[in-house]
């Protein structure tokens, strides 16, 4: 056994060197830098930043470099990076009403205050490949417009103004904010901690969660309320300064869906909510978000809960990519020892079963 | 001015600097204060980072969620005067959270507050706001404008 274990050592570190020889490639091709990959590969970024759960582009970017593109184990080094640091505290909440829009479009109204600003944006591209950019591609530079000072003010606070919407549930006084990186998670679980865990979860997962909400599983008839993308101010509240300090600004994506109405013997019909938040620009993230963030919601409605994307253990339990790489992949770990002893029961299974087909030819053998 | 007064407009001043410090690189501080002659200090807590969990709220506007960590750098310095300056900022560049500390206690003093608001904080405001009006303009020709077709029925 002790052999083994040493024999394993020096093809362990013998591959890992082989990694790092194949994650450079051909040394004739320049090698990636960081900036590079944030400001060329940004959207990759921001998914490692979000599912990662922090936002450092740098460190998102380092970490998409070392684990050679695959984003799923980039997001497990960013999660393994953080718990090396010490945590300050906690933020003050971000005001995404007073967000500096780069995009922000909304599929209810057409004519919303603040407008429908398109942005740096995928939509309406024919998704034909582009030989341009295989080389050398220098892009024009961005029209200008002269900008409108008008706020944009979210549109569900609009809708709010009427009535036509359920308003926000507000913190009871003095409630603390659930966190599943502190505290391991019990259900039913409240919204504050569903929406960290899908704030943090695969987007692929959430994906075809959201998209099983549509197909019939759970439906809600939604609409894009609202999506935008911009910088919101961060500010902080550090014991020292004794007041809420400027930290800088964080890219966000923020999708507010407007779902089918509800009323009550008190209260009269009115749209309800799901909502999406994420960091940098995560459009695919935050609607598939506020879908599954508006499904696990039904309970709370008095709707039927019999989808997936409506069982917040299932959704919630399954959400998190490093869990569940971490627990698929490690199947590829030696389970000799168990391997071993189940090998052992087959063996004996098969015995009892050739013995019980042959009851006769055993007994002339043993006489 | 009473002294409540005087404390809340020198916190709303020493905010207003971090909210510009905050956005400047670590460089464009220092070279700001290259050709300041900057008094005696020291550090008082010694640069560090760690993490800040950054909050959402449900909706947009209700109750807050713990939306995912942040890397913020902090430091502080003390003037020898007395006055003692707090630098936070995103990131994991320590040397900026100095500069940002270092300012702050600048901007507490009263022999330098003028001149590092003249010469530091203003300067860098300027190119904070020239960026994002770039930005703005970029973003306000993406803006659709409607027109609408009449169609036969009416």
């Amino acid at each position: 056994m002790y052999v083994a274990v040493k024999g394993g050592e020096r093809a362990i570190e013998n591959a890992h060197r082989l990694l790092a020889h194949k994650r450079r490639g051909d040394q004739s091709v320049p090698e990636l830098t960081l900036d590079q990959i944030s400001e060329q590969l940004g959207l990759s970024v921001d998914r490692v930043m979000s599912e990662g759960s922090l936002y450092d582009r740098e460190l998102a970017a380092l970490a998409i470099k070392q684990a050679r593109g695959d984003l799923i184990e980039a997001i497990f080094l960013v999660r393994a990076f953080r718990a090396t640091l010490p945590r300050f505290g906690a933020s003050e909440p971000v005001d995404t009403g007073a967000m500096r829009v780069q995009r922000r479009v909304s599929s209810t109204f057409k004519d919303i205050p603040g407008g429908q600003i398109l942005g740096p944006t995928f939509d309406y591209t024919h998704r034909l490949l582009d030989p341009a950019l295989a080389q050398g591609f220098v892009p024009d530079a961005p029209a200008t417009a002269e900008a409108s000072t008008a706020p944009t003010p979210r549109v569900t606070d609009i809708l709010g103004r009427d009535g036509l919407i359920e308003s926000s549930p507000q913190a009871e006084e003095g409630a603390s904010v659930g966190d599943l990186t502190r505290e391991p998670l019990n259900f039913p679980a409240d919204r504050d901690l569903r929406l960290q865990n899908l704030a943090r979860g695969d987007e692929g997962f959430l994906l075809a969660m959201g998209y099983s909400t549509q197909r019939g599983y759970g439906r809600n008839h939604p609409f894009a309320g609202e999506i935008r993308f911009g910088e919101v101010e961060v500010e902080f509240v550090a014991e020292d300064t004794g007041f809420a300090v400027p930290l800088g600004a964080i890219a966000l994506t923020e999708c507010q869906m407007v779902n089918q109405f509800k009323g009550s013997a008190t209260e009269g019909p009115c749209f309800t909510r799901g909502y999406g938040l994420a960091f940098g620009q995560s459009e695919r993230k935050t609607m598939s978000m506020a879908l599954v963030d508006r499904a696990l919601r039904a309970r709370e409605l008095g709707e039927e809960a019999l989808a997936p994307a409506q069982d917040e253990e299932f959704v919630m339990s399954h959400s998190d990519n490093v869990q569940a790489t971490g627990f698929v992949e490690h199947l590829k770990l030696p389970h000799y020892v168990d391997f071993q002893s189940e090998l052992g029961l087959l063996r004996k299974l098969r015995k009892e079963f050739t013995d019980a087909q042959a009851p006769d030819a055993m007994k002339e053998a043993a006489e | 001015m009473d002294r409540v007064t005087q404390h809340n407009n020198q916190q709303a001043q020493r905010k207003a600097a971090m909210a510009v410090l905050a956005h400047a690189e670590a460089g464009e501080i220092a070279a700001r204060l290259r050709d300041f002659t900057l008094p005696d200090h020291q550090d008082l807590r010694a640069p560090e980072s760690g993490l800040v969990m950054l909050r959402g709220r449900v909706g947009g506007d209700g109750a807050p969620f713990n939306l995912g960590e942040a890397t913020v750098s902090r430091a502080a310095v003390r003037l020898a005067s007395g006055e003692v300056g707090f630098g936070y900022t995103l990131g994991r560049d320590g040397e900026k959270a100095r500069l940002i500390a270092l300012c702050d206690a600048l901007v507490q003093s009263r022999d330098f507050g003028g001149a590092v608001e003249r010469d530091v904080i203003a300067p860098l405001r300027e190119q904070l706001m020239v960026r994002r009006e770039q930005a703005a303009a970029e973003t306000a020709a993406t803006k659709v404008d409607f027109y609408t077709m009449v169609r036969g029925e009416g």
